[in-house]
């Protein structure tokens, strides 16, 4: 039997592969995707430092440090259930059910969608599938595209998709809904395009996002705001656009676009049409958390980490025996953060393996993750210190109840 | 296969030296061996991957990570298959997604 199995081969699980590895464990470590690298393969930008940041070789890289410490990697395997049997955890998969007595999830994140109508329709695709297709398979996701939401994966991927000479017409939101609420409201919208302006080549949004920070100057600024859009590398940011309905018989043809308004209400008759082959929706990342569930891992709900969290702590242990998170299923951050939580989790592993022999590596995997975190180049969410504090405080309180119950 | 990035200014130039070809709805292709079943499609220009089973409208590649299973095709016979987590092999011969023959019974009460 394996000690340990590890699912999802992203950062955080391949880093923490590595490093158990490297202490001699047995590990198997299981994705359901042909490459290693889960959505670390897309990536692709350039750091302060001039040096580019490709997914595709660090992927690689991870994996074949992974390989020559002899984890066992198996690639196209699909988790769809958990058990928890005596002391140890089953996996079930469509590749036979494997077993062991620490299980690790490093399942990652999903992307939310916004239901527009048409947007069924063939063409339509998320921004993270026009990523994979443009950087992985190197495939243009059309001639002619537009995106729907604008946030901080959305504006990376235009510019990603700008490097392959893949054609945006612009960026633009969705309209409101009770459901889109805050991505639709070009305040809000603009507010949380505020933490990325530092990315921006242009010295304007540079500028106006010093001068917007006050409230106040942000409804200035908003009623100000070109109708046509300003532009970030070369994509309209149209603010004040959102896409009514997508357009098409058997594929995307065109969508339908209104002006609204800095609240995001739609004023009458400013109704036009673009020509498109392809829709990118961007509803930003939420972690992709099932396992967590059928395992019965309690949740909590915090926005700042992007939805729904299983509970752990520092040393990413959940409350069920055995069971370790690490990754985007803690909270939306970047691959450099999660291949930090995947080290956490391995040390806090090998701790609970090795009577307490690791606690030092923890702490100091702990503290590493926090300078990570403060030098990230993207943050997904501004308040993500919040939202790890809330979490802790989850989990002091259910320690507490359960030493009440006990 | 036209739609190839095939020159990139950060990621360099695309190896097409590894062909193979397979077949859609009975129609020859060629794609790169190993990429994914959807990759070689719409760099085949080809979108509609499959047909509701019930309403017959058209569907394609939406999340291409595996998630959403809007990918779904039938693959050397077998149903249900995701395009987008599916390497592409010489000679596979695989079919979009059809309608059902017959509509799934509605179970609601009459006056719902």
């Amino acid at each position: 039997m394996t000690n340990i199995i590890i699912i999802g081969a992203g950062p955080a699980g391949l880093q923490a592969a590595i490093t158990l590895a490297k202490h001699n464990e047995k590990v198997l470590l299981l994705d359901e995707y042909m490459i290693a690298g889960g959505r670390l393969l897309g990536q692709l930008y350039e750091e302060p430092t001039g040096e580019w940041w490709n997914g595709v070789e660090k992927s690689n890289q991870l994996w074949k440090r992974a390989k020559k410490l002899n984890v066992d990697i198996r690639l196209q395997t699909s988790v769809y259930d958990l058990e928890r049997k005596d002391d140890a955890w089953i996996v079930h998969t469509n590749n036979g059910s494997f077993e062991a007595s620490k299980l690790l999830l490093a399942t990652g994140a999903a992307e939310k969608p916004f239901s527009i109508p048409g947007w069924t329709l063939p063409g339509v695709m998320s921004v993270g599938a026009a990523q994979v297709m443009t950087n992985v398979h190197r495939v243009s996701p059309g001639k002619k595209g537009i995106i729907v939401g604008i946030n901080v994966l959305s504006a990376a991927i235009a510019m990603e998709l700008m490097l392959a000479e893949v054609n945006i017409v612009g960026m633009t939101l969705p309209f409101k809904t009770e459901v889109t609420n805050k991505s639709s409201s070009p305040i809000d919208v603009m507010d949380s395009l505020l933490h990325v302006s530092h990315m921006a080549p242009s010295k304007f949004i540079q500028l106006g996002s010093k001068l917007m920070k006050g409230q106040w100057m942000r409804k200035v600024g908003i009623s100000l705001y070109p109708k046509n859009g300003v532009k970030i590398w070369d994509v309209p940011i149209l603010l004040r656009k959102a896409v009514v309905e997508i357009i098409g018989d058997e594929v995307v043809k065109s969508v339908k676009l209104v002006t609204i308004d800095r609240y995001g209400n739609i004023i009458d008759g400013t109704e036009e049409t673009i020509d498109v082959d392809f829709v990118c929706i961007a509803g930003g990342l939420y972690p992709l958390a099932e396992l967590a569930a059928i395992a019965g891992c309690p949740f909590y709900h915090i926005d700042e980490l992007g939805g729904h969290i299983p509970l752990h702590n520092e040393q990413m242990k959940t409350p069920l025996d055995g069971l370790y998170v690490a990754g985007n299923i803690t909270g939306i951050e970047g691959a450099k953060v999660a291949m930090k939580q995947g080290e956490i989790a391995a040390f806090s592993l090998l701790n609970d393996l090795h009577d307490g022999s690791f606690s030092e590596n923890v702490e100091q995997a702990i503290e590493s993750v926090k300078r990570t975190r403060n030098e990230a180049y993207i943050q997904f969410h501004p308040q993500i210190d919040e939202g790890r504090r809330k979490l802790q405080k989850y989990w002091l309180n259910n320690q507490e109840d359960n030493e009440f119950i006990s | 296969m036209t739609n190839r990035i095939i020159n990139h200014p950060v990621l360099g130039e695309l190896d097409l030296s590894n062909t193979v070809t397979f077949t859609f709805d009975g129609v020859k292709y060629t794609g790169l061996k190993n990429e994914s079943i959807a990759s070689a499609l719409l760099a085949n220009g080809i979108r509609v991957l499959r047909r509701h089973e019930e309403s017959g409208t058209t569907r394609g590649i939406y999340c291409n990570i595996g998630h959403c299973y809007e990918c779904r095709l039938y693959v050397n016979g077998v149903q249900g298959v995701r395009a987008c987590l599916t390497p592409l092999k010489e000679n596979m011969v695989i079919e979009s997604g059809k309608p059902l023959p017959t509509t799934v019974r509605d179970w609601r009460p009459k006056n719902d």
